[in-house]
């Protein structure tokens, strides 16, 4: 990646929430990370309404098969280059879910069939709490 | 449901900025005007059911409190009941106890939740920052009490897993107080406010006779006046025991949904406040031998209203049968009849207002959108088709008859 490209991933990443299938645990605990306590605004990490404004996509839970073209479709549409974390453990293998008759695959899998390289990162945890978030988007911007 | 293509269709989802979950909406226009809704669901399905089935009985609440991370002490603790019914057992006085307080501070949590994310969607985020602010101590007690903010999996057949340390009891109580406080302001500040009564105020109204007949729950039926509520109807836990009273609103639009909810925080705060300094010594937990042959249902509060799960085992160690209904699954379909007739920029908050929960709801999915129909024939051509595929197999000869 050039130089520009990265410098302008790691800069104030602007986020979009994906869910795919999760309980509802690691979307609340995501936007959670934006309220007072943790405020990652301050930071610059912003929770933008549509993947072409998005510099990162947070996807949580594993993918059902419903969710797979749509997901596919979103990543299609972010601006490249783009960050995808699998955020809990359903996203990062498919967690308890993983035997269901409905579930598509985790969700790198299913990012690597339509671009192999996409970058994919991995918080997991069930949910991860809300430091763990932040601490992994840190850690995967700084590995870029 | 058909929607015509001649009226102008607007579109909310699946993946919409506004919800965090995946769901598709279908609101028919004539001007701003709302006509018509569908609401099209299953991009949560995961097949729970299914997969419960092939869990033994005590691994079976872990996956069920991941239905819905919001209520995930309310589910396993609507199936444990079902399964010590089945077992004849009776848990421990200081369970009872662990899971009443449990359940109640879940269900503050989740309604600070949703008078936060109410506020966001009118675009009133201040509401929304205070109420998530004043949520965290609450997550705070969850996670000394059973070492997670959310998924809490505390509850097991015949008891809890963890218990609640006596030590730590009289700065729960303390927070507690703070919590009050902080409570008693945002609910001032939030009721008092003119903007959101001249917002909120007789919009998306749910008349008590629709509430009836679409079967709606939990805060949604108290809101339309509907005096239900399974804590007090059908005790379980230590409800019976503690002394609170159900809040209901007459009115049935969105604000009268706030205030129930909003007045629902103190009567929990209350709960947990009794159930703490009455909580009996002894076990937490008894030992469950073997659960027998039957069927046997239970039923719970949840934050959103009423959960029910049913279980049917056949003695062995894993349940046969599991069904789970939602709150939301019933509270969903009465979007019919709060947002018809309502303006396009009240249709958002009236969907919240129910705060549905989709991951809860989504027990079926149907792939592809194709449609198949078997009548009698068809099945039974079919149970021919698959008997003669059986006995090519397995080496029958022509003619042969089971004795």
């Amino acid at each position: 990646m050039s130089f520009w490209k990265k410098f302008g991933l790691k800069k104030s990443p602007w986020v979009f929430h994906v869910n795919t299938g999760a309980c509802n645990n690691c979307d609340i605990e995501i936007v959670d990370c934006l309220t007072p306590r943790f405020d990652v605004e301050r930071f610059g990490v912003k929770l933008v309404g549509s993947p072409r404004h998005a510099d990162a996509l947070l996807v949580t839970g594993g993918v059902t098969a419903q969710a797979l073209p749509r997901l596919q479709e979103v990543y299609r549409q972010a601006a490249k280059p783009c960050v995808v974390f699998a955020i809990g453990a359903c996203a990062c293998d498919s967690g308890i879910f993983m035997p269901g008759y409905h579930m598509a695959g985790p969700v790198d899998k299913v990012i690597k069939e339509i671009d192999p390289n996409a970058i994919i990162a991995y918080v997991p945890g069930c949910p991860p709490k809300p430091e763990a978030m932040i601490s992994g988007i840190v850690t995967a911007l700084k590995a870029l | 449901m058909k929607i015509s293509l001649k009226k102008p269709v607007l579109a909310i989802g699946p993946l919409h900025p506004l919800q965090e979950e995946m769901e598709f909406f279908q609101l028919t226009v004539d001007g701003e005007i709302v006509t018509d809704i569908d609401v099209r669901i299953g991009y949560n399905h995961r097949g729970i059911e299914k997969i419960s089935e092939t869990l033994q009985f005590d691994q079976v609440p872990y996956l069920i409190s991941r239905i819905c991370g919001i209520c995930s002490a309310s589910h396993p603790l609507a199936f444990v009941q079902a399964v010590e019914e089945l077992a004849g057992i009776t848990p421990p006085d200081r369970a009872r106890y662990v899971r009443t307080i449990i359940n109640e501070l879940e269900r503050i949590h989740s309604h600070v939740l949703w008078v936060g994310l109410a506020g966001h969607f009118i675009g009133y985020d201040t509401v929304f920052m205070w109420a998530w602010k004043y949520r965290e101590p609450i997550l705070d007690i969850l996670e000394k009490i059973t070492g997670n903010r959310n998924n809490y999996g505390n509850v097991k057949v015949g008891g809890c897993r963890e218990d609640i340390d006596d030590s730590i009891i009289g700065e729960m109580l303390k927070e507690l107080d703070k919590i009050e406080k902080k409570m008693n302001m945002l609910t001032k500040a939030v009721l008092d406010d003119p903007i959101l009564q001249a917002r909120l105020k007789g919009v998306g109204i749910l008349t008590k006779q629709d509430a009836i007949r679409y079967a709606v729950t939990g805060p949604t039926a108290r809101g339309s006046g509907v005096d239900i509520d399974v804590r007090r109807d059908d005790p379980y836990a230590a409800y019976g025991e503690l002394d609170w009273k159900v809040i209901t609103q007459p009115e049935g639009d969105v604000f009268a949904k706030a205030v129930v909810r909003l007045l629902e925080l103190f009567e929990s705060i209350k709960i947990v406040r009794q159930a703490l300094k009455k909580l009996p010594g002894g076990p937490i937990a008894v030992e469950v031998k073997q659960i027998p042959a039957g069927e046997a249902t239970g039923h719970t509060e949840a934050p959103r209203g009423e959960t029910f799960h049913y279980v049917r085992s056949d003695g062995g160690n894993r349940p046969v049968r599991h069904k789970v209904r939602a709150p939301s699954y019933v509270n969903v379909p009465s979007f019919k009849a709060s947002c018809i007739g309502t303006n396009i920029s009240d249709v958002t908050i009236t969907l919240a207002a129910v705060d549905p929960c989709y991951s809860c709801t989504e027990r079926l999915a149907v792939i592809g959108g194709s449609k198949v129909t078997y009548d009698g024939k068809e099945l039974l051509r079919l149970s021919r088709g698959k008997t003669e595929q059986l006995k090519k197999q397995l080496g029958f000869k022509e003619g042969f008859k089971f004795e």
